[in-house]
């Protein structure tokens, strides 16, 4: 307990048993840190996870041994892949038990080992503090990722004491996470920058992780060059900024994606070309030259070579970019760029994401998903922190609510884990008490983590979950409408789904639905109206509604894309 | 092609098993590992040998170092290196004691144990050697064989030490 209050740990996520239950007296008799006891491991991991994107400080769960660890995995992955600082403290049978399959005994080492940053087995109780204080700072340096520390029961006992010992300072032979970037790849880079001609930056969760989005708008005050994000990035670059051209991608915008297939030079930062982004590889962005700034040096060439590699935190890569850049007596090609700035203004007119949206909303009576997320935009004037699970409503968030602020868009981008959005608001809310947190979610995603509604009551966190209802696995729907001649193989339940509002509100909270356009908003103003309570909005949107744009794929690059359901452009 | 991959390891529990799933996990094969605890123990070398092109190689030695245990890792197949192979072998066609061991002799072919019913001999040379000796032996004369798998270090001055 005074190794976590050392490290800054104010919540601890958890669930207790038998191989924890040593712990869970310690934390009974202390006050520092508050326990939360969620319904199922998987959202203490979440609710963890939440807290820790949003603040940008580690989240930690604490589990048992067995079903509790192996409950922890789902977000242990989740974590991993999205490179986000979080730790896992496992209980594990008493170390004679060990291998002998004994009662809730699993191997969490084992079982986790692929998808952590690192993992510790106590074998001595006086490591303890050292164990944690190492994994706090592996977890947080570097390339973030998740750590477990799995901890025997009989290395809890609290009948046998030990002197507390902490370091000022973690050092490991094996681990210099620290890493400057080489003055060389800096200066080639900003050549490179400053005499191209169709410039586009292309900017990951690294910039988020770094904490560089400051450093990322005083770059491009200078470079003038449009700017994507990707899924993980939103909210690093300001949306409302002219340079800003939304999201590239699978889901994309028009422009972003063009204008990656269309430049001369990408400065990819934070980023790791994920096949989400590049669409066939060997298609991928024929004109460009690549910089890619990343602090993990196995991102870097992984999928697309870099002509330019930068090792090094994306921050100080940035400062010393800016600086280089000042220094240089090139300077941009203003022409050039005015043109480039043109030719985007006139993608985004041909197919920018409201363009066939209004036509249509005119046409249909049900309500559009887009403008569910509109309509939240309007209601929160852009400032909640907003979270959401997996599918198309992820898609239509990531769309429409425009990000101004690093760390208000909390997704599960990597894994793309359903569950996700309703316990990671539980940690945001739960770090940011007085600001509006939303869960866009779901009627398929939010049965995955459901329970936590009672959490929620529990410790009175006031989330407002929208539920995008379209009675179907929407995301799964989409596909098999393009790919599978609309065989809806398990992605239907329409007869089989509850009643939400009853559902919210026999946790004890207040569920309100909505199926008509000419209501949205003022149930909406409702809802947000009532600060104190959990308000469960669920709204029925037309099921018949995809995402656009969507690569084309397989065998696509960037700039094929479906517009709309029958214009591919 | 063949490469050799070294690497120096912190020796914890645990750490071997990050190498040898990190293969598995990123899609390579591994085609013979060497591990042991080198001067004070609190350290290990590992040789590992894997087949893969050069960025295939350069991915799986950047993965590598990822690991936390991990304390420095080389591909010495980048430059000139050294690199032997240890091998044991046992038959129990007795006649045919001259031929091998006139095979083994440029290895250092080694009797280790001879009696009325089997022979044991132990040679050392590269993987190369090591498999020509083996096929000109013939695989069915053996009746058990033992390989050490690759071991190297680089040529000339160059070291790979913490």
């Amino acid at each position: 307990m005074r190794a976590l209050k050392d490290e800054g740990v104010k919540f601890l996520f958890g669930y207790p048993g038998g191989a924890a239950l040593h712990i869970y007296d310690a934390i009974f008799r202390q006050k520092a840190l508050q326990h939360i006891l969620v319904r199922h491991e998987q959202g203490a991991t979440h609710a963890a996870d939440g807290y820790s994107r949003a603040t940008g400080k580690p989240g930690v769960a604490l589990v048992t041994s067995g079903p509790g660890a192996t409950n922890a995995i789902t977000g242990l992955a989740t974590a991993y892949m999205d490179s986000i600082p979080l730790i896992v403290i496992s209980g594990q049978v008493q170390s004679h038990l060990i291998g002998t399959d004994s009662f809730q005994e699993t191997d969490m080492i084992g079982i986790s080992r692929p998808i952590v940053k690192h993992s510790f087995i106590v074998q001595n109780a006086e490591d303890i503090p050292r164990i944690i204080q190492e994994a706090f700072y592996i977890a947080t340096s570097g390339r973030p990722g998740p750590v477990v520390i799995d901890i025997p029961k009989d290395k809890t006992d609290p009948s046998k004491l030990f002197q507390y010992k902490r370091s000022k300072q973690v050092t490991l032979r094996s681990y210099q996470p620290r890493v400057l970037p080489h003055p060389g790849q800096i200066k080639k880079a900003a050549k490179n920058l400053l005499s191209a001609e169709r410039p586009v930056i292309y900017a990951g969760g690294g910039v988020i992780l770094g904490d560089a989005h400051k450093e990322l708008i005083a770059l491009n005050k200078i470079l003038k060059a449009p700017v994507a994000h990707t899924l993980m990035g939103l909210g690093a670059y300001p949306s409302n900024d002219k340079y800003f051209t939304g999201m590239l991608g699978m889901h994309g915008t028009y422009q972003a994606n063009m204008a990656m297939h269309n430049a001369d030079v990408i400065l990819a930062i934070g980023a790791r070309f994920d096949d989400r982004i590049t669409n066939t590889p060997s298609l991928f962005a024929p004109k460009a030259r690549i910089i890619h700034i990343d602090v993990d040096p196995a991102s870097i060439s992984k999928i697309i070579n870099a002509n330019i590699p930068i090792v090094g935190q994306v921050k100080e890569s940035l400062i010393a970019l800016i600086k280089e850049i000042k220094r240089s007596k090139l300077k941009i090609d203003s022409d050039a760029l005015e043109s480039w700035n043109g030719q985007i203004s006139t993608w985004r007119t041909k197919h920018g994401l409201n363009h066939d949206l209004y036509l249509q909303k005119t046409k249909s009576k049900m309500i559009l998903p887009q403008v569910v997320v509109q309509e939240l935009y309007h209601a929160t004037k852009g400032n909640a922190y907003v979270t959401s699970d997996v599918g198309q409503h992820q898609m239509f968030v990531a769309q429409y609510y425009h990000f101004n602020k690093p760390r208000r868009w909390i997704n599960s981008g990597g894994l793309g884990t359903m569950g996700f959005g309703l316990p990671a608001a539980m940690g945001v809310k739960l770090a940011y008490p007085k600001h509006e947190v939303v869960c866009v979610t779901g009627e398929g995603s939010i049965q995955m983590c459901i329970q936590e509604l009672s959490t929620c009551m529990q410790y009175n966190l006031p989330i407002k979950i929208i539920n995008i209802n379209n009675e179907a696995l929407g995301m799964v729907r989409q596909w098999q409408d393009m790919n599978y001649g609309g065989r809806y193989s398990a992605s239907t339940y329409a007869d089989s789904l509850p009643d939400f509002v009853k559902l919210a509100e026999s946790y004890g909270h207040v569920g309100m639905k909505v199926t008509k356009q000419s209501e949205l908003r003022k149930t909406l103003n409702k809802a947000f109206a009532m600060k104190d309570r959990l308000v469960f909005v669920d709204v029925y949107v037309d099921p018949n509604e995809h995402v656009y744009p969507m690569l084309v794929a397989p065998n696509g690059s960037m700039q094929d894309m479906w517009v709309t359901k029958n214009i591919k452009a | 092609m063949k490469r050799i991959i070294s690497i120096l390891i912190e020796n914890k529990p645990g750490a071997l098993a990050r190498v040898v799933g990190l293969f598995h996990q990123r899609g390579y094969n591994i085609e013979s590992l060497n591990v042991g605890p080198v001067f004070d123990g609190t350290y290990s070398r590992m040789s590992v040998t894997t087949r893969g092109s050069e960025n295939d190689v350069e991915q799986i030695t950047k993965q590598i170092n990822k690991i936390i245990d991990v304390i420095k890792v080389a591909d010495l197949t980048e430059g000139e290196h050294h690199e032997y192979e240890f091998i044991l072998i046992k038959f129990n066609k007795l006649k045919l004691a001259e031929k091998i061991q006139k095979i083994l002799k440029p290895l250092g072919g080694r009797m280790l144990e001879k009696n009325t019913k089997v022979i044991v001999m132990s040679a050392v040379g590269s993987s190369s050697d090591i498999e020509i000796a083996i096929k000109a032996i013939g695989r069915g004369n053996l009746v058990e064989l033992v390989r050490s798998g690759s071991l190297g270090l680089h040529e000339g001055e160059k070291v790979l030490t913490i």
